[in-house]
């Protein structure tokens, strides 16, 4: 069983996040850069099913070359080889088009199994997966917290859950997994682990060695513009609730939901 | 030209999903503020007429493609048959719900209509005839106004529970007409084997008016009984901080914040929550913020409209008991 698992860098969520000077992008500076969370767990059900199933674990990202650090990280901890889209034209492109330019690194590539992350806690936006699917033409299965291979390596059925309900999807293979927390517990990398993803491949390609027009990539090309980014609105502190007692405090508050907020 | 406001309405089991209405009560806002036609999309087994309600809140036209292989969520069918419905009918501006299907939905659709896509966005406007929509990133960290390029339609997600809701008008009704479409089997290529329904039985933390939300001061699983027990009381949902699902007091679903769900209810209860920023991140967009500690320096207080520095253990019994006497 062959799985390709894509990943992306995003700013630990620890950081405080500030809004740069052309008011369209965040403050990279004090940034710490790791693994896309959800990312992650992607590559652990990876390398558990290979566990199982044997075959080959690629990791693909895509981004800046610091990258590449989240590309050995997955390789210390198991994975056997990355590659690494990187190209300065993407800078800035949306979603659409880095599922055009993962689908092409992945086309020539063989899998029975795609996991992305089911989505980059820096945008938000859940695309890539879903639309990388589109363009290879097979079955996505989004925010999954259960996979379950058949023994015969031939069908996935994946848990789903929706509001209220969690769906069991059955697809043959090869199809794409979005993976949502609560799929499984990733694994430290070890210290042998690390030592050998050193020796490991991983290859970088643009986007001239993937057959692509750098013109439709990058800030220019988005269909899905930015016209700025703001801060949250504030909140501000409101009032604490005064009281002798745990139950003068709470008598107040139930009053101040009722006959203030107007809600209870 | 595109030209037009479409909306894709929700059902589950028959039944229309709340987002639906807030859906076709903000396209009638962007409908009017461009001039243009309001169109609803339901998609459904034996639906038709769940659909002549839709009027009521400002649809003009509903376009139905009634298919028992439509009666549950699929991605597959459903992009399919929204796909041919959008080209046919060449809409300027097209809107979904937030919701977990609608967000695969508009994700897999985009790609196939090649064009921009804003998922979970809480405001819309129109700006000279384009789309504009703001959306949290870095789980509401910041917030990021965008618009379109020319390739139409414009598409967003809208997040439950934020846009409003127009009164429901009995005297407006609306055109329903069938979609023209084809499936064909072999394109739908998953299936679902099983619907396991929720224990619970309660909304989901992503759609909840009321939520009561535990972290660390809970102490241990035990501990979110009086949570529970209020919850249910005030028909609220149930969350919890990441520090608590981490320690496998709650289950993962139950998760508010950067990694977990984000939430925008009437009211959020916090309980023994210190606030961090991932934590503070996913649930500021709440209407009334309560905070219940017995830290006076938790950040959760900066962002609470009313906290209480005291024993959670002593002050949510006492909240659940002076609640109990109003009702």
């Amino acid at each position: 069983m062959n799985i390709i698992v894509c990943i992306k860098q995003v700013p630990d969520t620890e950081s405080q996040i500030k809004i740069a000077p052309d008011g369209k992008s965040v403050v990279t500076d004090d940034i710490k850069w790791v693994m896309n969370p959800y990312d992650e767990f992607g590559v652990e059900e990876a390398l558990r099913i290979k566990e199982k199933f044997g075959g080959e674990v690629t990791v693909v990202g895509l981004g800046p070359k610091r990258v590449a650090e989240s590309i050995r990280t997955a390789l210390a901890m198991g994975a056997d080889k990355g590659v690494l889209v990187s190209d300065p034209a993407l800078d800035g492109s949306d979603s659409l088009a880095v599922a055009t330019a993962l689908a092409a690194a992945i086309k020539g590539l063989s899998y029975d199994l795609i996991f992305t992350g089911q989505r980059g806690v820096d945008d938000d936006n859940g695309i890539v997966g879903a639309a990388l699917a589109e363009m290879l033409d097979i079955p996505n299965i989004s925010v999954v917290e259960k996979v379950e291979i058949a023994g015969d390596g031939k069908s996935v059925k994946a848990h789903r859950p929706v509001e209220g309900l969690t769906l069991v999807i059955e697809a043959a293979l090869p199809a794409l997994i979005t993976a949502q927390k609560g799929l499984n517990e990733p694994r430290y990398a070890s210290l042998p682990g690390i030592m050998k993803a050193k020796k490991k491949p991983l290859e970088e390609k643009t986007l001239a060695a993937l057959g692509l027009d750098p013109s439709q990539f990058g800030e220019g090309a988005r269909k899905l513009k930015i016209v700025k980014l703001t801060p949250p609105p504030q909140r501000n502190a409101g009032k604490i609730v005064a009281g002798d007692t745990p139950e003068q405090k709470a008598a107040e508050l139930a009053k101040l939901l009722h006959e203030e907020a107007k809600i209870l | 030209m595109s030209q037009g406001v479409m909306i894709i309405a929700e059902q589950r089991d028959g039944d229309i999903r709340k987002i639906s209405y807030e859906l076709i009560s903000e396209g009638r806002r962007l409908a009017d503020a461009s001039g243009q036609e309001l169109t609803a999309v339901l998609l459904g087994s034996n639906i038709k007429d769940k659909a002549a309600k839709f009027g009521n809140y400002g649809a003009g036209k509903v376009v139905v493609a009634d298919d028992p292989r439509l009666g549950q969520y699929t991605t597959d069918a459903y992009v399919s048959v929204i796909a041919q419905i959008v080209k046919a009918s060449d809409p300027a501006v097209l809107l979904l719900g937030a919701s977990f299907n609608g967000k695969d939905l508009a994700a897999r659709l985009s790609a196939r209509l090649g064009v921009g896509m804003a998922q979970d966005c809480i405001q819309f406007s129109m700006e000279d005839g384009r789309l504009n929509a703001v959306r949290p990133i870095y789980a509401g960290k910041a917030y990021a106004k965008v618009t379109y390029s020319d390739n139409y339609p414009h598409m967003a997600t809208a997040r439950p529970n934020v846009m409003s809701m127009n009164a429901p008008d009995e005297s407006k009704t609306a055109q329903v007409s069938d979609a023209s479409f084809t499936l064909n089997d072999a394109d739908i290529k998953t299936k679902i084997a099983e619907a396991i329904k929720d224990k619970s039985g309660k909304v989901d933390l992503t759609e909840a008016d009321k939520i009561v939300s535990g972290g660390r001061g809970m102490k241990g699983p035990e501990g979110y009984g009086i949570l529970e027990e209020l919850a249910d009381l005030i028909g609220a949902t149930v969350g919890a901080s990441r520090s608590s699902v981490d320690a496998g007091w709650r289950p993962h679903a139950d998760q508010v914040g950067q990694t977990g769900k984000v939430v925008s209810p009437t009211l959020y209860v916090a309980c023994g929550i210190s606030g961090a920023i991932q934590h503070l991140a996913g649930m500021a967009t709440s209407k009334v913020i309560v905070a219940i500690n017995k830290d006076p320096d938790a950040p959760i207080f900066q962002k609470a409209d009313y906290g209480i520095v005291d024993d959670l253990f002593k002050v949510v019994p006492a909240l659940k008991e002076e609640l109990k006497k109003m009702m």
